[in-house]
C-alpha cells in the first residue's frame, strides 16, 4: 500500500473539491469522485466447498455466483468480474484488513487475495440524466428491464476500460476506471454532461444524496 | 457490429470482443517429435473456409473468459456460441 501521505488521487490536479457544490440543485448530471475506496481482487473456484466457505467466513457474506451481479453489505460488497474472480469493495483503508481476513480464512485453497486499491479510482454519476450520460459512451444496455440496481457489468466508455456498477433507481451509477484513464474519462463525461446541466459535489454531500433516496443498499 | 453472446455475460457490443483465430487446433502431445514441416503445419497452417468456421473469441473488455463462435464467413452470421471444452456444436440454420 502507499504510505498515505503521498497518497494522491488520479483527479487531484482537477480540483474537483474547489468547485463541488453544496446543492446540485437541477442538474441533471451529478457527479464526484469516490477517493481511495479499497478494493481488494478475489480469485478462486466457487465449486470449492473450501474456498466458498473461506470467502463467506472472512467476508460475512458469499460472493455472487451470478454473472455481472454485486452482493454484500453497505459498507463492504463484491463485484463479480469472471465465474472465478471478484472485486471487493469497501471503505477506504480497509484493505489491508480485508486481505488479511481473506488470506487466514482461505489458507490452503486453491486462491489469489490481491490488493488493487491504488489501480482505479471511482467516479460516481447520479441525477435524472445519469442514464444518458452512460449510453452516450458505453455499449450496454441500461434500461431498466436489462440491467438495475445490483447490476455490474465490465465494459468500454469511450474506449478505455471501465467497470460499472449501478447501486439505485435514482439512478446511481459508480464507474471503477484505470487511475491513467481515469482524467480523460472525466474530461469525456463532464462534456457529455454538458447538454444536461452538470455538478460536481464531494464525497459526505454524494453519500448524504445517496442516503436520502435509497436508505438501503450499498454505499 | 455484432452482438456476440458471451456465455457468461450474454449479448455484448463486438467492441468488447477481441478475435483468437480458429478453434479447436489441439497442441501436439510431444511437438519434439515432430518433423519441422508438421510443426509448421500445427502452428502456421489455418483454414480459410467459405461458410461456416469455428473461432475462438475472448471476452476482453468484458469478463475476460475465452470461448468459441461457429460464424459463417459468407454471411457475417454468428451460429452458436460454447465453452471452451465443450464439443463443436452442428451448425444452425
Amino acid at each position: 500500500m502507499v504510505e498515505p501521505y503521498l497518497r494522491q488521487s488520479p483527479l487531484d490536479h482537477l480540483s474537483l473539491d474547489a468547485r463541488a457544490v453544496g446543492d446540485p440543485g437541477g442538474a441533471g448530471v451529478v457527479a464526484g469522485e469516490r477517493r481511495f475506496i479499497a478494493k481488494v481482487s478475489l480469485r478462486g473456484d466457487p465449486a470449492d466447498p473450501a474456498f466458498a466457505a473461506g470467502a463467506k467466513t472472512a467476508l460475512g457474506f458469499a460472493p455472487p455466483v451470478a454473472p455481472n451481479t454485486v452482493d454484500g453489505k453497505r459498507d463492504r460488497y463484491a463485484l463479480w468480474l469472471g465465474p472465478d474472480e471478484w472485486l471487493v469493495v469497501g471503505a477506504p483503508d480497509t484493505q489491508d484488513k480485508t486481505v488479511a481476513a481473506l488470506r487466514a480464512a482461505l489458507a490452503g485453497c486453491h486462491a489469489a487475495v490481491t490488493d488493487v486499491s491504488e489501480g482505479r479510482t471511482i467516479i460516481r454519476l447520479t441525477g435524472a440524466h445519469a442514464r444518458d450520460v452512460i449510453a452516450k459512451g458505453c455499449p450496454i444496455d441500461l434500461h431498466p428491464r436489462a440491467f438495475g440496481p445490483g447490476r455490474c457489468a465490465q465494459s468500454r466508455y469511450a474506449r478505455a476500460l471501465v467497470i460499472l456498477h449501478q447501486l439505485d433507481e435514482a439512478p446511481t451509477f459508480d464507474l471503477h476506471v484505470d487511475r491513467s484513464f481515469a482524467d480523460y474519462l472525466w474530461r469525456v463525461i463532464e462534456d457529455a454532461s454538458l447538454e444536461y446541466g452538470f455538478a460536481v459535489v464531494a464525497e459526505p454531500v454524494m453519500a448524504a444524496l445517496k442516503r436520502r433516496r435509497t436508505p438501503q443498499g450499498q454505499d | 457490429m455484432h452482438l456476440i453472446a458471451c456465455p457468461w455475460c450474454g449479448p455484448r457490443d463486438e467492441v468488447e470482443y477481441a478475435y483468437g483465430g480458429e478453434g479447436h487446433i489441439a497442441r501436439p502431445a510431444r511437438p519434439e517429435a515432430l518433423s519441422d514441416g508438421a510443426y509448421a503445419d500445427y502452428l502456421f497452417m489455418r483454414r480459410n473456409p467459405k461458410g461456416v468456421h469455428a473461432e475462438r473469441w475472448v471476452h476482453a473488455a468484458g469478463c475476460r473468459r475465452w470461448f468459441n463462435v461457429l460464424r459463417d464467413t459468407v454471411s457475417h452470421r454468428i451460429l452458436a456460441v460454447y465453452k471452451m471444452g465443450e464439443p463443436r456444436p452442428e451448425a444452425g440454420p
